[in-house]
Protein backbone atom coordinates (compact mmCIF):
# COMPACT_ATOMS: atom_id res chain seq x y z
CA UNK A 1 0.00 0.00 0.00
CA UNK A 2 1.06 3.98 -0.96
CA UNK A 3 1.94 5.54 1.71
CA UNK A 4 -0.04 9.19 1.84
CA UNK A 5 1.66 10.94 4.72
CA UNK A 6 5.61 10.29 6.36
CA UNK A 7 6.96 12.48 8.67
CA UNK A 8 10.36 12.51 9.72
CA UNK A 9 11.60 13.92 12.92
CA UNK A 10 8.83 15.98 12.87
CA UNK A 11 9.24 18.27 15.78
CA UNK A 12 7.77 21.44 17.42
CA UNK A 13 8.70 23.87 20.14
CA UNK A 14 6.95 26.29 21.90
CA UNK A 15 9.97 28.30 23.89
CA UNK A 16 11.19 25.10 25.82
CA UNK A 17 7.86 22.51 25.74
CA UNK A 18 8.76 20.39 22.56
CA UNK A 19 4.94 20.07 21.60
CA UNK A 20 5.74 17.23 18.83
CA UNK A 21 8.85 15.54 19.74
CA UNK A 22 11.21 13.79 16.58
CA UNK A 23 7.85 11.76 15.33
CA UNK A 24 8.27 9.16 12.76
CA UNK A 25 5.36 8.58 11.44
CA UNK A 26 3.34 7.08 8.50
CA UNK A 27 0.07 7.00 7.34
CA UNK A 28 -1.17 4.55 4.57
CA UNK A 29 -3.07 5.99 1.41
CA UNK A 30 -7.11 4.96 2.31
CA UNK A 31 -7.21 4.30 5.57
CA UNK A 32 -8.29 5.97 9.08
CA UNK A 33 -5.15 6.91 11.08
CA UNK A 34 -5.96 8.03 14.79
CA UNK A 35 -4.36 10.25 17.08
CA UNK A 36 -5.28 9.25 20.31
CA UNK A 37 -3.99 11.34 23.78
CA UNK A 38 -4.50 13.07 26.89
CA UNK A 39 -4.43 16.92 26.49
CA UNK A 40 -1.52 18.78 25.81
CA UNK A 41 0.22 15.67 23.94
CA UNK A 42 0.50 17.67 20.38
CA UNK A 43 -2.65 16.18 18.51
CA UNK A 44 -3.68 19.88 17.36
CA UNK A 45 -0.04 20.45 17.17
CA UNK A 46 1.19 18.02 14.58
CA UNK A 47 -1.81 18.43 12.66
CA UNK A 48 -1.43 22.12 12.26
CA UNK A 49 2.00 21.02 11.10
CA UNK A 50 0.52 18.43 8.22
CA UNK A 51 -1.84 21.13 7.12
CA UNK A 52 0.77 23.91 6.63
CA UNK A 53 -0.35 26.09 8.95
CA UNK A 54 2.49 26.11 11.33
CA UNK A 55 5.97 25.47 10.86
CA UNK A 56 7.97 22.46 12.20
CA UNK A 57 10.91 23.68 14.21
CA UNK A 58 13.14 20.79 12.63
CA UNK A 59 12.25 17.29 10.23
CA UNK A 60 9.33 17.78 8.23
CA UNK A 61 6.49 15.69 6.78
CA UNK A 62 5.87 14.52 3.66
CA UNK A 63 1.40 14.81 2.28
CA UNK A 64 0.41 12.83 -0.56
CA UNK A 65 3.87 13.21 -1.73
CA UNK A 66 4.42 16.67 -1.10
CA UNK A 67 6.89 18.68 1.27
CA UNK A 68 4.78 20.17 3.90
CA UNK A 69 7.33 22.99 3.89
CA UNK A 70 8.55 23.22 0.69
CA UNK A 71 5.61 22.95 -1.23
CA UNK A 72 3.01 23.67 1.10
CA UNK A 73 0.47 24.95 -1.35
CA UNK A 74 0.53 21.51 -3.39
CA UNK A 75 -0.06 19.95 0.74
CA UNK A 76 -3.24 22.32 0.53
CA UNK A 77 -4.44 21.34 -2.47
CA UNK A 78 -4.28 17.84 -1.51
CA UNK A 79 -5.83 18.26 2.35
CA UNK A 80 -8.71 19.06 4.46
CA UNK A 81 -8.82 19.58 7.67
CA UNK A 82 -12.02 20.48 10.58
CA UNK A 83 -9.94 22.18 13.15
CA UNK A 84 -10.41 21.69 17.26
CA UNK A 85 -11.70 25.14 17.42
CA UNK A 86 -14.53 26.54 15.14
CA UNK A 87 -13.30 28.25 12.54
CA UNK A 88 -16.31 29.86 11.06
CA UNK A 89 -17.79 33.01 10.00
CA UNK A 90 -20.58 33.60 12.49
CA UNK A 91 -22.17 36.70 10.80
CA UNK A 92 -22.90 34.58 7.38
CA UNK A 93 -25.16 31.66 7.74
CA UNK A 94 -25.08 28.58 7.45
CA UNK A 95 -25.26 27.99 3.37
CA UNK A 96 -23.14 31.02 3.03
CA UNK A 97 -20.29 29.80 4.70
CA UNK A 98 -20.36 26.25 2.96
CA UNK A 99 -20.74 28.35 -0.42
CA UNK A 100 -17.32 30.41 0.46
CA UNK A 101 -15.19 27.35 1.66
CA UNK A 102 -16.71 25.89 -1.83
CA UNK A 103 -15.34 29.13 -3.50
CA UNK A 104 -11.79 28.57 -1.72
CA UNK A 105 -11.46 25.49 -3.23
CA UNK A 106 -12.38 26.40 -6.47
CA UNK A 107 -15.36 24.07 -7.32
CA UNK A 108 -17.35 24.47 -10.17
CA UNK A 109 -21.02 26.32 -9.14
CA UNK A 110 -22.94 23.32 -10.08
CA UNK A 111 -20.84 20.77 -8.29
CA UNK A 112 -21.16 22.89 -5.01
CA UNK A 113 -24.33 23.49 -4.95
CA UNK A 114 -24.89 19.77 -4.79
CA UNK A 115 -21.89 18.95 -2.18
CA UNK A 116 -23.61 21.69 0.09
CA UNK A 117 -26.49 20.18 -0.33
CA UNK A 118 -25.35 16.26 0.28
CA UNK A 119 -23.70 17.39 3.35
CA UNK A 120 -26.47 20.12 5.04
CA UNK A 121 -28.24 17.03 4.88
CA UNK A 122 -25.98 14.82 6.48
CA UNK A 123 -25.38 16.85 9.56
CA UNK A 124 -28.91 17.67 9.77
CA UNK A 125 -28.97 21.41 9.42
CA UNK A 126 -31.00 21.88 5.92
CA UNK A 127 -33.64 23.56 7.79
CA UNK A 128 -31.24 26.05 9.10
CA UNK A 129 -29.01 26.75 6.56
CA UNK A 130 -29.84 30.41 6.17
CA UNK A 131 -29.69 31.33 10.07
CA UNK A 132 -27.19 32.66 11.16
CA UNK A 133 -24.40 30.78 12.57
CA UNK A 134 -24.34 33.08 15.32
CA UNK A 135 -27.73 32.24 16.32
CA UNK A 136 -26.54 28.05 16.40
CA UNK A 137 -26.25 26.02 19.28
CA UNK A 138 -22.56 24.86 20.21
CA UNK A 139 -23.58 21.22 18.44
CA UNK A 140 -24.99 22.66 15.46
CA UNK A 141 -21.84 24.87 14.72
CA UNK A 142 -19.36 22.02 14.95
CA UNK A 143 -21.83 19.78 12.84
CA UNK A 144 -21.57 22.61 10.68
CA UNK A 145 -17.87 23.07 10.31
CA UNK A 146 -18.08 19.35 9.78
CA UNK A 147 -19.98 19.56 6.89
CA UNK A 148 -17.72 22.56 5.38
CA UNK A 149 -14.58 19.94 5.88
CA UNK A 150 -16.25 16.55 4.32
CA UNK A 151 -17.57 18.91 1.63
CA UNK A 152 -14.85 18.89 -0.95
CA UNK A 153 -13.80 15.49 -0.90
CA UNK A 154 -10.05 16.24 -0.38
CA UNK A 155 -7.18 13.54 -0.99
CA UNK A 156 -6.47 13.45 2.72
CA UNK A 157 -8.86 14.65 5.52
CA UNK A 158 -7.74 15.66 9.23
CA UNK A 159 -10.82 16.14 11.64
CA UNK A 160 -9.16 17.10 14.98
CA UNK A 161 -11.86 15.89 17.77
CA UNK A 162 -14.67 15.76 14.67
CA UNK A 163 -17.44 14.60 17.23
CA UNK A 164 -16.68 16.42 20.71
CA UNK A 165 -19.37 17.80 22.00
CA UNK A 166 -21.85 16.21 19.72
CA UNK A 167 -24.64 14.06 21.02
CA UNK A 168 -24.87 10.30 20.51
CA UNK A 169 -27.14 9.98 17.86
CA UNK A 170 -25.25 12.72 15.74
CA UNK A 171 -21.65 11.14 16.45
CA UNK A 172 -23.22 8.17 15.04
CA UNK A 173 -24.74 9.90 12.19
CA UNK A 174 -21.02 11.31 11.40
CA UNK A 175 -19.19 8.11 11.70
CA UNK A 176 -21.26 6.04 9.59
CA UNK A 177 -20.05 8.67 6.55
CA UNK A 178 -16.83 9.01 7.52
CA UNK A 179 -16.52 5.41 7.37
CA UNK A 180 -18.72 5.68 3.92
CA UNK A 181 -16.36 8.37 2.98
CA UNK A 182 -13.11 6.59 3.44
CA UNK A 183 -14.44 3.73 1.53
CA UNK A 184 -16.24 5.75 -1.64
CA UNK A 185 -13.84 8.05 -2.29
CA UNK A 186 -10.68 6.41 -0.93
CA UNK A 187 -9.79 9.45 1.21
CA UNK A 188 -7.53 9.18 3.97
CA UNK A 189 -8.22 10.38 7.33
CA UNK A 190 -6.40 11.27 10.06
CA UNK A 191 -8.21 11.96 13.19
CA UNK A 192 -7.43 12.85 16.91
CA UNK A 193 -10.39 11.72 19.51
CA UNK A 194 -10.92 11.23 23.21
CA UNK A 195 -13.23 9.10 22.73
CA UNK A 196 -11.84 5.43 22.77
CA UNK A 197 -15.29 4.19 21.50
CA UNK A 198 -14.68 6.60 18.83
CA UNK A 199 -10.76 5.25 17.93
CA UNK A 200 -12.07 1.68 18.38
CA UNK A 201 -14.82 1.81 15.64
CA UNK A 202 -13.21 4.11 12.93
CA UNK A 203 -9.70 3.64 13.15
CA UNK A 204 -7.46 0.89 11.16
CA UNK A 205 -4.56 2.07 13.37
CA UNK A 206 -4.32 4.01 15.94
CA UNK A 207 -0.98 5.69 17.93
CA UNK A 208 -0.90 6.55 21.24
CA UNK A 209 0.39 9.96 21.87
CA UNK A 210 1.79 11.40 24.94
CA UNK A 211 3.87 14.17 25.72
CA UNK A 212 4.76 15.15 21.98
CA UNK A 213 5.77 10.96 21.69
CA UNK A 214 4.42 7.93 19.78
CA UNK A 215 4.00 5.34 22.86
CA UNK A 216 2.14 3.02 20.94
CA UNK A 217 0.70 2.21 17.10
CA UNK A 218 -1.24 -0.73 16.25
CA UNK A 219 -4.70 -1.42 15.14
CA UNK A 220 -7.07 -1.11 18.05
CA UNK A 221 -7.30 -5.22 18.28
CA UNK A 222 -3.99 -5.82 18.71
CA UNK A 223 -3.42 -3.11 21.23
CA UNK A 224 -5.98 -4.31 23.30
CA UNK A 225 -4.07 -7.70 22.73
CA UNK A 226 -1.21 -6.50 24.07
CA UNK A 227 -3.01 -5.80 27.82
CA UNK A 228 -2.69 -10.08 27.19
CA UNK A 229 -6.10 -10.86 28.70
CA UNK A 230 -9.72 -9.48 30.34
CA UNK A 231 -9.96 -6.62 32.69
CA UNK A 232 -11.34 -8.33 36.08
CA UNK A 233 -12.27 -5.36 38.22
CA UNK A 234 -13.17 -6.12 42.28
CA UNK A 235 -14.38 -4.70 45.23
CA UNK A 236 -12.55 -6.06 48.62
CA UNK A 237 -12.85 -5.02 51.88
CA UNK A 238 -9.31 -5.95 53.07
CA UNK A 239 -7.36 -7.25 50.28
CA UNK A 240 -4.87 -9.94 50.60
CA UNK A 241 -3.70 -10.63 47.33
CA UNK A 242 -0.72 -12.81 47.57
CA UNK A 243 -2.47 -15.99 47.15
CA UNK A 244 -4.42 -14.86 43.79
CA UNK A 245 -1.38 -13.51 42.17
CA UNK A 246 0.16 -17.80 42.00
CA UNK A 247 -2.80 -18.05 40.08
CA UNK A 248 -1.35 -18.45 36.58
CA UNK A 249 -3.98 -17.59 34.54
CA UNK A 250 -3.57 -14.26 36.34
CA UNK A 251 -0.85 -11.94 34.53
CA UNK A 252 -1.25 -8.86 36.71
CA UNK A 253 -2.52 -7.25 39.34
CA UNK A 254 -3.05 -3.77 40.04
CA UNK A 255 -4.28 -1.82 43.71
CA UNK A 256 -5.86 0.70 44.35
CA UNK A 257 -7.56 1.31 47.63
CA UNK A 258 -10.29 -1.10 47.99
CA UNK A 259 -10.07 -1.77 44.25
CA UNK A 260 -8.58 -4.19 42.28
CA UNK A 261 -7.65 -4.81 39.09
CA UNK A 262 -6.71 -8.26 37.43
CA UNK A 263 -5.54 -9.14 34.17
CA UNK A 264 -6.43 -12.15 33.42
CA UNK A 265 -6.64 -14.43 30.53
CA UNK A 266 -10.25 -16.02 29.58
CA UNK A 267 -11.63 -14.40 32.14
CA UNK A 268 -14.71 -16.24 32.04
CA UNK A 269 -13.53 -19.37 33.15
CA UNK A 270 -11.54 -18.73 35.31
CA UNK A 271 -13.73 -16.30 37.39
CA UNK A 272 -14.76 -19.16 39.55
CA UNK A 273 -11.53 -19.71 40.72
CA UNK A 274 -10.74 -16.24 41.47
CA UNK A 275 -13.50 -15.48 43.85
CA UNK A 276 -12.78 -18.80 45.34
CA UNK A 277 -8.94 -17.82 46.43
CA UNK A 278 -10.03 -14.26 47.17
CA UNK A 279 -12.95 -15.20 49.18
CA UNK A 280 -14.86 -11.92 50.24
CA UNK A 281 -15.44 -9.29 47.43
CA UNK A 282 -18.27 -6.44 47.51
CA UNK A 283 -18.59 -6.41 43.60
CA UNK A 284 -17.26 -7.82 40.59
CA UNK A 285 -17.08 -6.88 37.08
CA UNK A 286 -15.62 -8.50 34.06
CA UNK A 287 -14.84 -6.37 30.97
CA UNK A 288 -12.39 -6.86 27.68
CA UNK A 289 -9.76 -4.68 27.76
CA UNK A 290 -10.81 -1.09 26.15
CA UNK A 291 -8.52 1.25 24.50
CA UNK A 292 -8.93 3.26 27.63
CA UNK A 293 -7.25 0.33 29.30
CA UNK A 294 -4.42 0.11 26.72
CA UNK A 295 -3.79 3.81 27.14
CA UNK A 296 -3.83 3.60 30.95
CA UNK A 297 -1.12 0.83 30.99
CA UNK A 298 1.30 2.88 28.25
CA UNK A 299 1.08 6.30 29.90
CA UNK A 300 -0.07 5.53 33.48
CA UNK A 301 -2.60 7.63 33.36
CA UNK A 302 -6.27 7.34 32.82
CA UNK A 303 -7.31 8.79 29.32
CA UNK A 304 -10.92 11.33 30.08
CA UNK A 305 -13.75 11.50 27.92
CA UNK A 306 -15.14 15.14 29.66
CA UNK A 307 -11.19 17.00 29.60
CA UNK A 308 -10.93 18.90 32.42
CA UNK A 309 -11.31 21.79 30.22
CA UNK A 310 -14.47 20.84 29.43
CA UNK A 311 -16.61 19.81 26.24
CA UNK A 312 -16.12 21.92 22.64
CA UNK A 313 -18.65 23.38 23.19
CA UNK A 314 -17.72 24.95 26.78
CA UNK A 315 -14.49 25.59 25.49
CA UNK A 316 -15.87 27.54 22.86
CA UNK A 317 -17.58 29.44 25.01
CA UNK A 318 -14.72 30.39 26.92
CA UNK A 319 -13.03 31.03 23.64
CA UNK A 320 -15.31 33.48 22.97
CA UNK A 321 -15.95 35.30 25.70
CA UNK A 322 -12.31 36.06 26.12
CA UNK A 323 -12.85 38.59 23.37
CA UNK B 1 -8.38 29.66 -12.30
CA UNK B 2 -8.21 28.81 -8.95
CA UNK B 3 -6.81 32.19 -7.76
CA UNK B 4 -10.04 33.59 -9.15
CA UNK B 5 -12.78 31.77 -7.51
CA UNK B 6 -10.65 32.31 -4.40
CA UNK B 7 -10.28 36.03 -4.77
CA UNK B 8 -13.87 36.14 -5.43
CA UNK B 9 -14.30 33.96 -2.52
CA UNK B 10 -13.05 36.42 -0.23
CA UNK B 11 -14.79 39.41 -1.38
CA UNK B 12 -18.14 37.55 -1.14
CA UNK B 13 -17.26 37.39 2.28
CA UNK B 14 -16.25 40.74 3.00
CA UNK B 15 -19.68 42.20 0.76
CA UNK B 16 -21.77 40.07 2.85
CA UNK B 17 -20.40 40.93 6.04
CA UNK B 18 -20.96 44.80 5.03
CA UNK B 19 -23.89 44.18 4.27
CA UNK B 20 -24.80 42.72 7.24
CA UNK B 21 -23.34 45.95 9.56
CA UNK B 22 -26.20 47.86 8.73
CA UNK B 23 -25.26 50.36 12.06
CA UNK B 24 -21.88 50.55 10.61
CA UNK B 25 -22.88 51.95 7.08
CA UNK B 26 -25.39 54.40 8.90
CA UNK B 27 -23.00 55.82 11.15
CA UNK B 28 -20.22 55.97 8.36
CA UNK B 29 -22.54 58.14 6.73
CA UNK B 30 -24.11 59.88 9.62
CA UNK B 31 -20.15 60.98 10.82
CA UNK B 32 -19.07 62.59 7.60
CA UNK B 33 -22.81 64.65 7.53
CA UNK B 34 -22.01 65.84 10.71
CA UNK B 35 -18.52 67.04 9.75
CA UNK B 36 -19.81 68.81 6.66
CA UNK B 37 -22.95 70.18 8.02
CA UNK B 38 -22.33 71.05 11.25
CA UNK B 39 -18.31 71.46 11.91
CA UNK B 40 -17.98 72.96 8.41
CA UNK B 41 -21.70 75.07 8.68
CA UNK B 42 -20.15 76.20 11.89
CA UNK B 43 -16.86 77.08 11.02
CA UNK B 44 -17.84 78.24 8.12
CA UNK B 45 -19.60 81.34 9.53
CA UNK B 46 -17.02 83.28 10.39
CA UNK B 47 -14.17 81.35 7.88
CA UNK B 48 -13.88 81.82 4.20
CA UNK B 49 -10.73 80.22 1.82
CA UNK B 50 -9.45 81.39 -1.15
CA UNK B 51 -13.34 82.88 -1.68
CA UNK B 52 -14.62 79.48 -1.07
CA UNK B 53 -17.80 78.85 1.43
CA UNK B 54 -15.83 76.69 4.05
CA UNK B 55 -18.56 74.03 3.75
CA UNK B 56 -17.44 73.48 0.50
CA UNK B 57 -13.38 74.10 0.86
CA UNK B 58 -13.64 70.95 3.17
CA UNK B 59 -16.42 68.96 1.17
CA UNK B 60 -13.07 66.89 -0.88
CA UNK B 61 -11.45 66.74 2.74
CA UNK B 62 -14.26 64.92 4.29
CA UNK B 63 -14.98 62.33 1.08
CA UNK B 64 -10.74 61.54 1.91
CA UNK B 65 -11.80 60.76 5.53
CA UNK B 66 -14.55 58.50 4.86
CA UNK B 67 -11.99 56.46 2.92
CA UNK B 68 -9.24 56.84 5.36
CA UNK B 69 -11.62 55.55 8.23
CA UNK B 70 -13.17 52.78 6.57
CA UNK B 71 -10.46 51.41 4.67
CA UNK B 72 -7.84 51.75 7.38
CA UNK B 73 -10.82 49.80 9.47
CA UNK B 74 -11.51 47.41 7.74
CA UNK B 75 -7.73 46.46 7.09
CA UNK B 76 -7.14 46.12 10.50
CA UNK B 77 -9.90 44.08 11.35
CA UNK B 78 -8.35 41.38 9.96
CA UNK B 79 -7.04 40.61 13.52
CA UNK B 80 -10.35 40.02 14.27
CA UNK B 81 -10.55 37.38 11.78
CA UNK B 82 -7.30 35.64 13.45
CA UNK B 83 -9.22 35.85 16.44
CA UNK B 84 -12.39 33.97 16.01
CA UNK B 85 -10.20 31.72 13.65
CA UNK B 86 -11.65 32.35 10.52
CA UNK B 87 -7.96 33.10 9.22
CA UNK B 88 -7.16 29.49 9.81
CA UNK B 89 -10.39 28.44 6.98
CA UNK B 90 -8.91 31.09 4.50
CA UNK B 91 -4.65 30.53 5.58
CA UNK B 92 -5.64 26.13 4.76
CA UNK B 93 -7.30 26.90 1.60
CA UNK B 94 -5.14 26.35 -1.86
CA UNK B 95 -4.82 30.17 -2.96
CA UNK B 96 -1.99 31.99 -2.93
CA UNK B 97 -1.19 34.60 0.11
CA UNK B 98 -0.77 37.10 -2.38
CA UNK B 99 -4.55 36.16 -4.11
CA UNK B 100 -6.43 36.36 -0.10
CA UNK B 101 -4.68 40.11 -0.17
CA UNK B 102 -5.73 41.10 -3.68
CA UNK B 103 -9.16 39.13 -2.64
CA UNK B 104 -9.23 41.82 1.23
CA UNK B 105 -8.17 44.89 -0.60
CA UNK B 106 -10.88 44.30 -3.18
CA UNK B 107 -13.13 43.98 -0.11
CA UNK B 108 -12.48 46.92 1.72
CA UNK B 109 -12.27 48.88 -1.79
CA UNK B 110 -15.92 48.07 -2.07
CA UNK B 111 -17.32 49.08 1.57
CA UNK B 112 -15.66 52.55 0.79
CA UNK B 113 -16.57 53.04 -2.62
CA UNK B 114 -20.45 52.51 -1.37
CA UNK B 115 -19.41 55.24 1.46
CA UNK B 116 -17.86 57.44 -1.23
CA UNK B 117 -21.23 57.40 -3.94
CA UNK B 118 -23.59 58.33 -0.75
CA UNK B 119 -21.58 60.93 0.00
CA UNK B 120 -21.11 62.14 -3.58
CA UNK B 121 -24.81 62.01 -4.12
CA UNK B 122 -25.54 63.85 -1.22
CA UNK B 123 -22.72 66.42 -2.08
CA UNK B 124 -24.52 67.18 -5.67
CA UNK B 125 -27.76 67.45 -3.84
CA UNK B 126 -26.47 70.04 -1.19
CA UNK B 127 -24.62 72.16 -4.41
CA UNK B 128 -27.63 72.18 -6.54
CA UNK B 129 -30.25 73.10 -4.31
CA UNK B 130 -27.92 75.50 -2.87
CA UNK B 131 -27.69 74.50 0.50
CA UNK B 132 -23.84 74.71 0.29
CA UNK B 133 -23.25 77.35 -1.49
CA UNK B 134 -20.38 77.06 -4.03
CA UNK B 135 -20.16 73.26 -4.28
CA UNK B 136 -20.57 72.05 -8.04
CA UNK B 137 -21.07 69.12 -8.77
CA UNK B 138 -20.46 67.88 -12.43
CA UNK B 139 -20.52 64.87 -14.32
CA UNK B 140 -16.91 65.30 -14.92
CA UNK B 141 -16.02 66.10 -11.23
CA UNK B 142 -18.38 63.03 -9.75
CA UNK B 143 -16.07 60.11 -12.33
CA UNK B 144 -12.81 61.79 -11.48
CA UNK B 145 -13.23 62.09 -7.69
CA UNK B 146 -14.36 58.82 -7.97
CA UNK B 147 -11.40 57.15 -9.74
CA UNK B 148 -9.15 59.46 -7.05
CA UNK B 149 -10.61 58.03 -4.67
CA UNK B 150 -10.26 54.29 -5.53
CA UNK B 151 -6.77 54.74 -5.71
CA UNK B 152 -6.67 56.31 -2.33
CA UNK B 153 -8.60 53.39 -0.95
CA UNK B 154 -6.52 50.93 -2.51
CA UNK B 155 -3.32 52.59 -0.46
CA UNK B 156 -5.12 53.17 2.24
CA UNK B 157 -6.95 49.30 2.39
CA UNK B 158 -3.14 48.08 2.44
CA UNK B 159 -2.13 50.02 5.41
CA UNK B 160 -4.64 48.83 7.46
CA UNK B 161 -4.51 45.47 6.17
CA UNK B 162 0.17 45.56 6.89
CA UNK B 163 -0.71 46.83 10.35
CA UNK B 164 -3.52 44.08 10.99
CA UNK B 165 -1.51 41.54 8.91
CA UNK B 166 1.34 41.33 12.08
CA UNK B 167 -0.57 42.29 14.69
CA UNK B 168 -1.10 38.78 17.18
CA UNK B 169 -4.09 40.09 19.01
CA UNK B 170 -6.67 42.90 19.16
CA UNK B 171 -5.39 44.33 22.25
CA UNK B 172 -3.86 47.32 19.89
CA UNK B 173 -6.92 48.21 18.44
CA UNK B 174 -7.34 51.77 20.10
CA UNK B 175 -3.70 53.04 19.05
CA UNK B 176 -4.67 52.92 15.65
CA UNK B 177 -7.09 55.50 15.84
CA UNK B 178 -4.61 57.79 18.18
CA UNK B 179 -1.36 56.55 16.02
CA UNK B 180 -2.74 56.31 12.27
CA UNK B 181 -6.07 57.90 11.78
CA UNK B 182 -5.97 61.14 13.65
CA UNK B 183 -2.30 61.94 11.95
CA UNK B 184 -2.82 61.21 8.92
CA UNK B 185 -6.65 62.86 8.95
CA UNK B 186 -5.34 66.30 10.42
CA UNK B 187 -2.03 66.42 8.92
CA UNK B 188 -3.97 66.04 5.31
CA UNK B 189 -4.97 69.46 4.45
CA UNK B 190 -9.18 68.28 4.67
CA UNK B 191 -9.67 70.92 6.93
CA UNK B 192 -7.43 74.14 6.36
CA UNK B 193 -5.35 75.00 3.13
CA UNK B 194 -1.77 73.49 2.90
CA UNK B 195 -0.33 76.91 1.46
CA UNK B 196 1.09 78.79 4.28
CA UNK B 197 1.56 76.56 7.33
CA UNK B 198 4.07 77.09 9.94
CA UNK B 199 7.50 75.65 9.16
CA UNK B 200 7.52 72.78 11.76
CA UNK B 201 4.35 71.38 10.05
CA UNK B 202 5.10 71.91 6.31
CA UNK B 203 6.87 68.71 6.37
CA UNK B 204 4.64 66.35 8.33
CA UNK B 205 1.64 67.36 5.65
CA UNK B 206 4.45 66.83 2.73
CA UNK B 207 4.84 63.24 3.98
CA UNK B 208 1.01 62.49 4.68
CA UNK B 209 0.12 60.58 1.54
CA UNK B 210 -3.38 61.72 2.02
CA UNK B 211 -2.63 65.84 1.49
CA UNK B 212 -2.63 64.40 -2.35
CA UNK B 213 -5.69 62.96 -2.75
CA UNK B 214 -7.39 65.67 -1.13
CA UNK B 215 -5.23 67.95 -2.99
CA UNK B 216 -6.20 66.08 -6.18
CA UNK B 217 -9.86 65.66 -5.10
CA UNK B 218 -9.81 69.83 -4.47
CA UNK B 219 -8.64 70.24 -8.15
CA UNK B 220 -11.79 68.11 -10.06
CA UNK B 221 -14.33 69.06 -7.85
CA UNK B 222 -13.53 73.16 -6.94
CA UNK B 223 -10.93 73.85 -9.55
CA UNK B 224 -8.06 75.22 -6.49
CA UNK B 225 -5.23 73.26 -5.40
CA UNK B 226 -1.54 73.24 -4.06
CA UNK B 227 0.21 70.95 -6.72
CA UNK B 228 -0.64 70.20 -10.42
CA UNK B 229 -3.10 67.37 -10.46
CA UNK B 230 -0.22 65.15 -12.37
CA UNK B 231 1.90 65.81 -9.46
CA UNK B 232 -0.53 64.76 -7.05
CA UNK B 233 -1.33 61.78 -9.19
CA UNK B 234 1.75 60.47 -9.61
CA UNK B 235 2.79 60.78 -5.96
CA UNK B 236 -0.71 58.53 -5.53
CA UNK B 237 0.34 56.10 -8.17
CA UNK B 238 3.72 55.60 -6.75
CA UNK B 239 2.48 55.04 -3.24
CA UNK B 240 -0.26 53.14 -4.36
CA UNK B 241 1.84 50.39 -6.45
CA UNK B 242 4.46 50.49 -3.15
CA UNK B 243 1.53 49.63 -0.17
CA UNK B 244 0.20 47.02 -2.58
CA UNK B 245 3.88 45.49 -2.55
CA UNK B 246 4.64 45.86 0.87
CA UNK B 247 0.99 44.67 1.95
CA UNK B 248 1.83 41.22 -0.60
CA UNK B 249 5.16 40.58 1.47
CA UNK B 250 3.27 41.28 4.95
CA UNK B 251 0.48 38.20 3.96
CA UNK B 252 3.22 36.28 3.21
CA UNK B 253 5.19 36.62 6.43
CA UNK B 254 1.80 36.39 8.04
CA UNK B 255 1.63 34.12 11.18
CA UNK B 256 -1.67 32.03 12.20
N1 LIG C 1 0.83 28.58 20.19
C1 LIG C 1 1.35 27.93 21.26
N2 LIG C 1 2.24 28.53 22.05
C2 LIG C 1 2.76 27.88 23.10
N3 LIG C 1 2.46 26.63 23.47
C3 LIG C 1 1.56 25.97 22.72
C4 LIG C 1 0.95 26.58 21.58
N4 LIG C 1 0.09 25.69 21.02
C5 LIG C 1 0.17 24.59 21.79
N5 LIG C 1 1.03 24.75 22.79
C6 LIG C 1 1.39 23.73 23.80
O1 LIG C 1 1.78 22.55 23.14
C7 LIG C 1 1.29 21.40 23.82
C8 LIG C 1 0.51 20.53 22.88
O2 LIG C 1 -0.69 21.20 22.55
P1 LIG C 1 -1.76 20.60 21.56
O3 LIG C 1 -2.80 21.64 21.34
O4 LIG C 1 -1.07 20.09 20.35
O5 LIG C 1 -2.35 19.39 22.40
P2 LIG C 1 -3.54 18.40 22.05
O6 LIG C 1 -2.98 17.03 22.08
O7 LIG C 1 -4.23 18.83 20.82
O8 LIG C 1 -4.49 18.59 23.31
P3 LIG C 1 -6.09 18.62 23.43
O9 LIG C 1 -6.51 17.21 23.58
O10 LIG C 1 -6.34 19.41 24.67
O11 LIG C 1 -6.62 19.28 22.20
C9 LIG C 1 0.49 21.92 24.99
O12 LIG C 1 1.30 21.82 26.15
C10 LIG C 1 0.21 23.34 24.66
O13 LIG C 1 0.14 24.14 25.80
MG1 LIG D 1 -6.06 19.42 20.34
Amino acid sequence: MAVIIRTERLTKKFVDLVAVDALDLEVEEGEIFGLLGPNGAGKTTMLLMLTTLLRPSSGTARVNGFDIISQSHQVRKSIGIVFQTPSSDDTLTGYENLKLHGMLYGMPKALREERIKEVLKLVDLTERKDGLVKKYSGGMRRRLELARGLMHHPRVLFLDEPTLGLDPQSRETIWEYIEGLSKREKISIILTTHYMEEADKLCSRLAIMDRGKVVALDSPANLKKVIGGDVVLLKIGNPDLERVKQLEFVKKVQVKGSSVALTVTNANEHLFEILQTIGKVESVEVRVPTLNDVFLSYTGREIREDSPEGGWAERMMNYQSRS
Amino acid sequence: MNEITGILAIWYREFKVFLREKSRIVASIINPVLWLLVFGGGLGSSVRISGLNYQAFIFPGILAQVVLFSSIFFGVYIVWDRKIDFLKEVLVAPISRTSIFVGKVIGGTTDSLIQVLILLVMGWIFGTTGFIPGLHLTPFSFIAAFLILIVTTVSLVSIGLIVGSQMESPEGFQLITTFILFPIFFLSGSLFPINNLPRWLEPLTLADPLTYSVDALRQVILGTSRFSLLHDLSIMAMFMVLMIALGTYAFKKMKL
